[in-house]
């Protein structure tokens, strides 16, 4: 049992009470003592299944029983409470590991040496001790470190669809995230899958598990087949893990959540079984909070050297940015990255769609002496001429090109050619310069009095006669 | 606990216990006089909690903290008090939690200030330093008569602000006694009759503080946002909403009214939002100083903090805890401005909570009572004149922040706050995405105040014609776009071609401002009225242009029409002298074309 504290010092009283089962609950009664939220075990036929308290009323406590309840009877059915919360182990140890979607190994390594453990639920970060994030990460991406730039202690997620390359994009991200050479050490990837299919986890294994990158990569694994409850204990186990390496180990983790969508379809179900009152379509009126209690886990603490930086994957259901899960993940993050059907269909790798992406920690972490001073005003331009190259492309598609003008067919030529080039990148690593020339190359080819959003010096000196060479640095 | 003068006071001191638990909600036995809205202290760790429904013997309560370990027979007991907050000198530059906790005294272990960086559960502290002192001044002497209102002294707060010390609502009578010099918040300072009064008060946070009168709206909160002030204008003490999708900018924009509205003080309520974002006031505000003072601008501002991972009760809280500070400092006579950011998750709070309750549910899980909630909140702003004498006047101005789900405005929340508010700034994730911000739709944002006559007086006599051609001018434009979404551009006459062009300045040169810009984040009334009347030459000279029939595109090319982009970099001081050379040079190059 990985999450029991020590052994004969826990509260055990058990008992055989059990009036209710279906789905992933019980209800038992003479539960008195116990306590809302804490751990117990349901023993039946010689097998312990762990579950967790919903409620209390009087003497009954409504339990979620982590580990699937088929097969349980009423009469033969006792449950025993433990007196203590979810706990998952934590500690160095960890690192290199696979586990899990509850924190227990499943690589056939030896038993975890924890340091403690940990209730999974964390606390919340007091406002007045964060640290505000403002250190660029180079992910080598130049959709992301030229437009949508990802700091150390943000959370971005990945908004992506059914069928377009997140997990690839995650996992690039993951393997190139550039930390100086002398930090490489401090460098760590908390990878948790929820209700990932064995494809899916195959594929991750192979990502993380193989050679060098599993030494720096915690990986905890909850399948699809795997009982939908246990995927909420999951990514708190996860993040857990993540908090102790970061604030108390000085280690900078990234931690990648997937797929945030089979997590709120857990969440759901349990909801449901519970016979809640629903919310926007069918999901629990409270999914704000409860997302909310994952994701505000990211950051940075005064006078702590470490940071959890987190990075989710989210499946859209019909590739639907509207829908209750996307959005509400919108209004928690710093940003996020979508990923366009469109642009996969035609090819261009990775699909970011950088006009609804977007970064709200970007310009805490650019500029002179972080990346370059002109990162903000390029970035703005690109904006900029992008949003008006894809509006004449759909005007282009009503009256056709002829209609256009010289400059007007400038714009949807650069519309083209970011995408096919800056975005389209494949598998190939950019450095922030590399980024940012490209992004000169493609703003020379606009009329030289519309590049309105950046400071005419920059302008000279960046795309001014002479500037092909790489200007310095600061 | 003469300091207080909740018109409620409870029996105090019933202990019953924990039947049931659900989440943040507790039902409690035994305590048969218990009273609504009474505060009372749940488990052995004493969580702090509030009575919201008597059932027969039950008593159900919110409880402020998470409820996790809570075991049912654990006491809880009765406070015999509303949920209050605490006022008095201290509250200025400082940052609470939903129920008024301290979050930096909260932070601090022995000399490292970030030293419990964790928020535990069950921790407490005064939500005003007790062991600070405070110089004193009295107004009053022994033998004078006061009724509530009246100011008895004065505490130099911050370097801005002087701190009124009112008489509390419900007490009058004669001075017996005063003190003056070094005092801490809760000793006595002036005596009326046998009753010692202290710096420190409380008051419910449900309750609003009586005022002597309404006064009309008639003058506006100005913002040195040019959307705003120019085209939407707020009134001071009136109520505005701020609907947007995410990644609209409402928090950004919250934030430059936090920094740049000409108010006294700002109390700022971030409900439910992130903590990185209160992280990067805390580490800004100290930083600026209020151009019309000096001061840094923290000492002008309080803030309430419930971040969206921390307890969803104390969310429900923390848009009361934040209005009656706000009430506090306007019976002093202050202009406030109160930021609240974003209704939407106070209401989610309020859902959640209903929803464990399990209510009947109207519109979306939202509980029936929703709008009357939000009625009581936007109904606490206005123009007031202040009880006692010196003829104080006061106010309380509202801006709520909106999230929408699917930034879709026609949800309970957004309908509701339309209602209610008399300003409405509506963002568009469409010019989000263009990155025109702040992304306010001039289509479907309105005021209902009327404050061109302020306007008028105070910036120029012709401020009022100027907005009405604004609006007029980007309500042609975006018909206009309609067609040319259909038909292209070539279909318009070259009179409506110009009216394209006028609008593209409007939109880009003028309407888009930069929050991050040092000089462009504040712009002057003034400098506003020059911008607009740059741009009306523009569009004139242009149209007596294409009436010679110079070619649009030819226009649109002209070098001199670039000119106005530089107009948001402008000085104050140089403004007019920029703006009349501007307006000659367009006057003149374009009638040479």
């Amino acid at each position: 049992m990985t999450t029991a504290k020590g052994d004969t010092t826990l509260l055990t009283v058990e008992h055989e009470t059990v009036s209710y089962v279906a789905g992933p609950l019980l209800v038992a009664g003479q539960m008195t003592g116990v306590g809302y939220d804490e751990l117990v075990e349901v023993v039946s036929d010689g097998r312990v299944r762990r579950g967790r308290v919903l409620a209390l009323e009087g003497d009954r406590a409504v339990v979620q029983v982590l580990d699937g309840t088929t097969g349980l009877s009423l009469p033969g059915t006792r449950v025993r409470t433990r007196g203590e919360v979810a706990r998952v182990a934590v500690g160095d140890d960890l690192v290199g590991r696979i586990l899990d979607g509850s924190g227990t190994p499943m690589d056939g390594g030896p038993p975890l040496r924890a340091v403690e453990y940990r209730d999974v639920n964390g606390a919340p970060i007091n406002p007045v001790a964060r640290n505000h994030p403002s250190e660029f990460i180079e992910t080598g991406v130049s959709a992301i470190d030229g437009l949508n730039t990802l700091v150390r202690g943000q959370k971005l997620p990945i908004f992506s669809g059914f069928g377009l390359p997140a997990a690839e994009l995650a996992a690039q991200i993951a393997s190139d995230a550039a930390v100086p050479a002398a930090a490489e050490d401090a460098f760590v990837v908390v990878f948790a899958a929820m209700g990932v299919t064995q494809r899916e986890a195959a594929f991750f294994r192979s990502t993380f598990a193989g050679s060098a990158a599993l030494e720096r990569t915690v990986l905890f694994l909850n399948t699809a087949e795997d009982p939908a409850v246990e995927r909420l204990l999951t990514p708190r186990a996860a993040l857990t893990v993540a908090e102790h390496l970061a604030f108390d180990r000085g280690r900078h983790v990234l931690v990648v959540l997937t797929d945030i969508t089979n997590y709120c379809e857990a969440l759901r179900e349990l909801s449901a079984a519970r016979e809640e009152i629903p919310g926007r379509r069918g999901y629990p009126g409270y999914m704000y909070t409860d997302l909310a209690s994952l994701f505000e886990r990211a950051g940075r603490i005064r006078g702590r050297a470490g940071s959890v930086t987190q990075l989710m994957i989210l499946s859209m259901p019909d590739d639907d940015i509207t829908h209750p899960i996307p959005d509400l993940t919108g209004y928690i993050t710093e940003g996020q990255i979508v990923l366009s059907r469109e642009l996969d269909r035609r090819g261009i790798s990775p699909p970011i769609d950088v006009l609804p992406s977007l970064s709200r920690l970007m310009n805490a972490g650019i500029g002179a002496g972080k990346t370059r001073e002109d990162h903000r005003a390029v970035a703005d331009q690109l904006y900029a001429a992008l949003a008006r190259g894809r509006d004449l492309r759909r005007l282009v598609s009503i009256v056709g090109e002829a209609a256009l003008s010289e400059t007007e067919r400038r714009y949807l030529a650069f519309a083209d050619s970011f995408e096919q080039t800056l975005v389209n990148q494949g598998a190939t690593r950019r450095t922030i310069e590399q980024t940012l020339e490209l992004a000169w190359t493609l703003l020379r080819d606009l009329p030289p009095d519309d590049l309105k959003r950046i400071d005419p010096a920059l302008v000279e000196r960046y795309a001014g006669p002479g500037a092909t060479v790489d200007p310095p640095t600061a | 606990m003469t300091e207080t003068r909740a018109p409620v006071r409870g029996q105090a001191a019933d202990v019953g216990t924990v039947h049931a638990v659900s989440g943040p909600v507790v039902t409690a036995r035994g305590l048969p006089a218990a009273r609504l809205y009474n505060v009372v202290l749940v488990g052995h760790a004493r969580l702090p909690g509030e009575v919201i429904r008597l059932d027969a013997g039950d008593a159900v309560v919110q409880v402020y903290e998470d409820t996790a370990g809570l075991a049912v027979g654990e006491p809880v007991a009765d406070t015999g008090e509303q949920l209050q907050v605490e006022l008095g000198p201290g509250l200025l530059g400082s940052i609470f939690d939903g129920i008024q906790r301290p979050l930096t005294t909260l932070a601090r272990r022995a000399d490292d200030p970030v030293g419990e960086p964790m928020i535990e559960r069950g921790a407490s502290a005064p939500s005003l330093d007790r062991s600070r002192a405070w110089l004193f001044e009295p107004d009053v002497a022994e033998g004078d008569e006061v009724s509530a209102g009246d100011v008895l002294g004065t505490v130099q707060e911050t370097g801005a602000l002087g701190h009124r010390v009112l008489v509390p609502p419900g007490v009058a009578g004669a001075v017996t006694r005063v003190a003056r010099g070094q005092v801490r918040v809760d000793e006595p300072v002036v005596w009326i009759g046998a009753e010692p009064l202290t710096l420190l008060s409380r008051w419910p946070v449900r309750l609003r503080r009586p005022i002597a009168r309404r006064l009309a709206l008639d003058q506006p909160l100005v913002t040195g946002q040019r959307a705003i002030d120019s085209l939407f204008p707020i009134a001071r003490g009136g109520a505005a909403t701020i609907p947007g999708g995410f990644g609209t900018g409402k928090t950004v924009l919250e934030q430059s009214l936090a920094k740049w509205s000409h108010a006294d003080v700002i109390v700022y309520v971030a409900c439910g939002e992130r903590g990185n974002e209160l992280t990067e006031m805390l580490d800004e505000f100290p930083t600026l100083t209020d151009p019309r003072t000096g001061s840094p601008l923290l000492e002008r501002t309080v803030i309430i903090a419930n971040t969206s991972n921390m307890p969803v009760a104390a969310r429900e809280a923390s848009i009361y805890t934040g209005i009656t500070i706000a009430e506090y400092f306007r019976d002093q006579g202050r202009d406030v401005a109160v930021l609240a950011d974003s209704t939407s998750r106070w209401g989610e709070a309020l859902r959640e909570v209903s929803s464990r309750l399990e209510e009947m549910p109207a519109e979306e899980g939202y509980p029936a009572y929703l709008s009357t909630r939000l009625a009581e909140f936007y109904e606490r702003a206005g123009a007031v004149a202040c009880l006692g004498g010196g003829e104080r006047t006061g106010s309380v101005s509202i801006v709520g922040a909106v999230s929408p789900a699917g930034g879709d405005f026609s949800e309970p929340i957004t309908q509701h706050s339309l209602r209610l508010a008399g300003t409405f700034w509506g963002l568009d994730t469409n010019l989000a995405r263009r990155r025109h911000f702040p992304a306010i739709d001039w289509n479907r944002s309105y005021t209902l105040y009327d404050l061109d006559a302020w306007f008028d007086d105070e910036v120029a006599p012709d401020w009022h014609a100027q907005r009405a051609w604004v609006l007029q001018l980007l309500q042609q434009e975006s018909s206009l776009l309609e067609i040319v979404q259909l038909l292209g551009a070539d279909s318009l006459a070259p009179a409506e071609r110009v009216v394209l062009e006028t609008g593209r300045l409007l939109r880009e040169d003028f309407l888009q401002q930069s929050a991050f810009d040092d000089v462009d984040a504040y712009c002057a009334l003034p400098k506003q009225h020059q911008m607009l009347r740059v741009v009306h030459a523009a569009h004139d000279a242009m149209a007596a242009a294409v009436a010679r029939d110079v070619p649009v595109e030819t226009l649109a090319a002209a070098p001199v029409l670039r000119e106005p982009a530089r107009m948001r970099s402008w000085p104050d001081a140089e403004v007019a002298g920029n703006a009349d050379a501007l307006v000659e040079r367009i006057r003149h190059d374009l009638e040479e074309l």
